[in-house]
């Protein structure tokens, strides 16, 4: 298990965003991870969503935890700083990157083992805080590096390989995060690509901690007959309530979406996220109602999907902080040390 | 034992319960002393608790200035009914005993060799003051004043001390004053004042402040650039970050728009705490963490990974007493092994041991500019007694054209240059590879990972690889040894000595003493103080000149003498261990003894032999 270094193949007519760069630009390394799983489906769609974002990928940060979701960073953006913490604790490391240079976006990327056990409270702190970062969760319901124990999302009496039947209630990060005041709630799948790269981008965009729950296949221990992560179960039960797109502040917003049905929420940057309502009675824009689907149609079965709770009016880290514009990494010396005349002074205190 | 007490020379004791302001009180006493410009030395021994256990304030007035606790007790202020067998017990013999007597306790405090002072201060408080919180708080003023008399303190000194600290709040300057008063007034009708030992006006304060290891850490951080700290609140740490924030907001705040050139962080756990200061340190910002034994334990996975790889912390680890909880309130010098080699597999790290709350504000930037050019972790090793005394030093000074050590990072230029950048390579030959920020360049970019990395920066499992990075990290570690800060030696005063003695952090001034002491005695001892880890050549060169060395520890498993034999080729019988671990700080008279008894039996056993 070495990275692989990808084939960096740029062909002549490739479409390029406004920087000029091609989707090839925003790849990585060679994915090491089993053919077919989900994963690489949603490392695929981050890549493209980047591109169409025209983000320069130096000017992205990518941070992850343990498992294989974390190793998926390795496999886009190249040219974008990376970071594979510790097991659990990625949103800390965010935290403090985002503190010291708030003008890079940021992305995490974790799974339901790294985020649901071992790294619950600290996800559920970075979104309390509102830090600046999308953060994936690919979530499969089992740990695939130690082959196939069930994971903290796993439903009640989804039976794992072995032919084991869990019984312990799931964590669902959705419902959780609603709890806890997140800002962007989103699930997907990743089987969904039309779904997921929209999403992704709105939230790159959002001013704040934007969560995406995507249910991700692990083929190779999550994918048979009685467990309720596996593609055929998903494709059977996903329902898209809202769908949502990114338009960015100077493209006009299109006029296809039929009236009473896009609402566009403004987002500080100048863009706008539309969405678009799949499912009359479902509201994204309040907190209660949305928890309130969620679980209905949870007990049924129904996996929702879409950009489920948006709220673009709170502060995020920074704001909350009050910090400065400029990145405290590039504040110069001279402004940061009060010098001897200030440190004479002061000790006037202590005489 | 030391002499009588004397002008200058004698130690007060105050015994209260924790929780009625008597801190404060206290404080004030001791600065009043120090404004008469003899030197004094305050130690707060206070419970782990809010309200209602007995709590103790020891000041020495040290005409010489020393700065330990010399281990007698000449007065004992007995504020505490519950603790006053204790507290009469302390009293040297001749000493004077200072009690409540509103309440009488006659059978309690008969001691034939000390003289019993009574003052009835909750009596004439509560005769003077309506409120049930100002009785209590004032009483304590109360006592403070009848000291005073007693000590021939200078009214006028207290007066403007009182004025100062209720600066905000004059209404209470008059309460306060009122308060003192009645002690004072009380003491000089009632008693013969002032005392034979008292104080007397010097001029040995000039040029010094009093001040906290932690004020002056969180200051030294302040000086050092650091923009990003995050901790979670633990004793005795917390008044650290405390003083970052208010210097901060002293120093960091844009006058026009309010906005900070800083962020503070209250983590939720000493684990998160830990990665946000990894973050924010790879990406470029001078950040740190306050914590103590308790959380250097759970950061300890994080320690490994930055050690690994490569990324620059500062810790400060304000030591109390362990294990476990243990008494979080009471001092010790027991985390020094689980910081040396904190995490698993190989790691090592850089260790800085201020003995000061001066050396505390120094070494606060020493250890960024450390932490940076080695890129690794380096730990500031206070302790509770350095952190929440307040210390007589020498005036904190700062040197305007010193910068920052930003270590090895490549900017947008240099990096546009390299065909590629390969982030753990050694082109120096110095074992520190150069690093990128985030954001600079698309050419810089890399990937961190705490699994096995080659010198590429690339995933391996390739056994040279993987030793290759293993052991350019230790070549790093070893060329740290001559940039922390080093050893002092204090040569004796008598020639060649046959003893040497080794000491660090806190225990220095107790040495310092006792080395006085001994050598009136005509038994001479060659001191250094351990300042860095990584040892330089110094140690182990100072052991050899040496029949046998003491080693001075607060902590019962000898934890730096551990680390001399296991990163040094001294032998084992050539260092003797003085451990101290009771949780208070140590005294001159528990080193004096000890180097005594040890000097003796040794004559001894060289007689008979």
């Amino acid at each position: 298990m070495t990275s692989f270094v990808k084939p960096n193949i740029n062909l002549k007519n490739a479409k390029r965003n406004a920087l000029g760069l091609t989707r090839h630009d925003y790849e990585g390394a060679m994915s090491t991870l089993c053919a077919g799983c989900g994963h690489d489906s949603v490392t695929a769609c981050m890549a493209k969503a980047f591109f169409e974002l025209s983000i320069e990928p130096h000017n992205a940060v990518k941070i992850s935890g343990i498992g294989c979701s974390s190793k998926t960073t390795a496999y886009f953006l190249r040219e974008a700083h990376g970071i594979n913490t510790v097991h659990g604790r990625m949103p800390s490391v965010a935290t403090g990157a985002a503190a010291a240079n708030a003008g890079l976006t940021y992305i995490g990327v974790s799974g339901d083992g790294d985020s649901l056990s071992i790294g619950m409270g600290q996800f559920a702190h970075a979104i309390r805080r509102n830090v600046n970062m999308l953060y994936v969760l690919e979530n499969n319901g089992v740990y695939g590096l130690t082959k196939g124990q069930f994971s903290a999302s796993a439903d009640v009496g989804s039976k794992s390989k072995k032919g084991e039947v869990n019984l312990s209630p799931p964590i669902d990060p959705v419902t959780l995060a609603l709890s806890l005041g997140a800002t962007f709630v989103a699930r997907a799948f990743s089987g969904d690509r039309e779904q997921l790269v929209p999403l992704i981008k709105a939230g790159l965009k959002h001013n704040g901690f934007g969560l995406i729950d995507i249910i991700s296949p692990c083929v190779s221990f999550n994918d048979h007959v009685g467990s309720t992560k596996s593609y055929a179960h998903t494709y059977k039960y996903y329902h898209p309530a809202v769908h949502a797109d990114y338009v960015p502040m100077n493209e006009e917003i299109k006029t296809s979406y039929q009236a009473g049905e896009a609402m566009p929420v403004e987002l500080h940057d100048g863009g706008s996220i539309i969405l678009r309502k799949i499912d009359e009675d479902y509201n994204p824009r309040d907190r209660g109602a949305a928890y309130a689907q969620i679980t209905e149609r949870a007990s049924k079965g129904e996996i929702v999907t879409g950009l489920l709770y948006i709220d673009e009016t709170q502060d995020d880290m920074a704001a909350m902080n009050r910090l400065t514009s400029r990145p405290l990494n590039t504040l110069p010396y001279d402004e940061l040390c009060p010098g001897e005349a200030a440190l004479a002074d002061l000790q006037t205190l202590y005489r | 034992m030391s002499n009588a007490p004397n002008i200058n020379d004698f130690v007060i004791k105050v015994g209260n319960v924790n929780g009625t302001g008597s801190s404060s009180a206290n404080g004030l006493l001791m600065k009043s002393i120090f404004r008469m410009g003899v030197p004094v030395v305050g130690k707060n021994v206070f419970p782990s608790n809010i309200q209602g256990l007995p709590t103790w304030y020891e000041i020495r007035v040290t005409g010489e200035g020393y700065g330990a606790r010399s281990g007698v007790v000449d007065m004992m202020v007995a504020m505490n009914s519950n603790t006053y067998a204790r507290d009469i017990a302390e009293l040297r013999p001749g000493g004077v005993l200072i009690y409540d007597s509103t309440w009488p306790r006659q059978h309690v405090l008969s001691r034939k060799d000390v003289t019993v002072l009574g003052a009835p201060f909750a009596q004439m408080c509560n005769a003077t003051f309506s409120a049930a919180r100002s009785r209590v708080l004032m009483k304590n003023m109360a006592y403070i004043g009848a000291v005073a008399a007693l000590l021939d303190i200078d009214p006028d000194i207290i007066r403007g001390l009182v004025r100062e600290m209720f600066a905000k709040k004059p209404k209470l300057v008059d309460l306060n004053m009122q308060a003192i008063a009645l002690g004072y007034d009380y003491a000089k009708e009632h008693f013969d004042c002032p005392l034979a030992f008292r104080v007397e006006k010097m001029d040995k304060t000039a040029g010094k402040i009093m001040i906290d290891g932690n004020t002056a850490a969180g200051l030294g951080c302040v000086y050092a650039g650091a923009t990003v700290g995050a901790w979670y609140p633990i004793t005795p740490s917390t008044s650290l970050m405390d003083a970052f924030k208010s210097w901060c907001e002293k120093f960091r705040i844009d006058p026009k728009t309010g906005e900070h050139n800083y962020c503070i962080i209250q983590a939720e756990d000493e684990l998160s705490a830990i990665g946000m200061v990894l973050g924010a340190s790879w990406n470029g910002a001078r950040s740190f963490t306050p914590t103590s034994g308790p959380g250097i334990s759970l950061m300890s996975e994080f320690i490994g990974y930055a050690y690994y790889a490569e990324i620059p912390l500062v810790l400060f680890d304000v030591q109390r007493v362990g294990p476990s909880t243990g008494m979080p309130t009471r001092t010790q010098q027991g985390d020094v092994q689980l910081c040396a080699y904190a995490s698993h597999g190989d790691t090592r790290h850089i260790l800085l041991f201020p003995a000061h709350p001066g050396e505390c504000f120094t070494m606060a930037a020493d250890a960024f500019d450390l932490a940076e050019r080695y890129q690794t972790p380096v730990f500031v090793l206070s302790d509770i007694d350095i952190g929440m005394n307040d210390w007589m030093v020498d005036e904190l000074h700062w040197d305007d054209a010193r910068q920052p050590d930003r270590g090895k990072v490549l900017n947008a230029q240099e990096i546009e240059k390299l065909d590629k950048f390969y982030r753990y390579r050694d082109p120096d030959g110095d074992g520190i590879a150069w690093r990128t920020l985030p954001g600079t360049h698309p050419k810089g970019a890399y990937f961190t990972r705490g699994s096995g990395h080659n010198a590429d920066g690339g995933y391996t499992e390739n056994e040279t690889e993987y030793q290759e990075i293993l052991d350019r990290l230790h070549r790093k570690w070893q060329g740290a040894a001559v940039h922390v800060p080093a050893p002092i030696v204090r040569p004796a005063s008598g020639g060649k000595a046959r003893w040497g003695i080794i000491a660090y952090g806190s225990s220095d001034c107790a040495v310092l003493e006792a080395c006085d002491a001994l050598a009136k005695e005509g038994l001479h001892l060659d001191y250094m103080r351990i300042r860095g880890f990584p040892f330089n050549d110094d140690v182990a060169r100072f052991t050899e000149a040496h029949e046998q060395v003491f080693v001075v520890e607060q902590n019962r498993d000898a934890q730096m003498r551990g680390l001399m034999l296991l990163e040094t080729e001294i032998p084992r019988a050539k260092l003797v261990s003085l451990l101290h671990y009771s949780g208070e700080p140590l005294t001159s008279h528990f080193v004096q003894n000890f180097v005594e008894a040890h000097v003796r039996k040794a004559a001894k056993t060289e007689a008979s032999a």
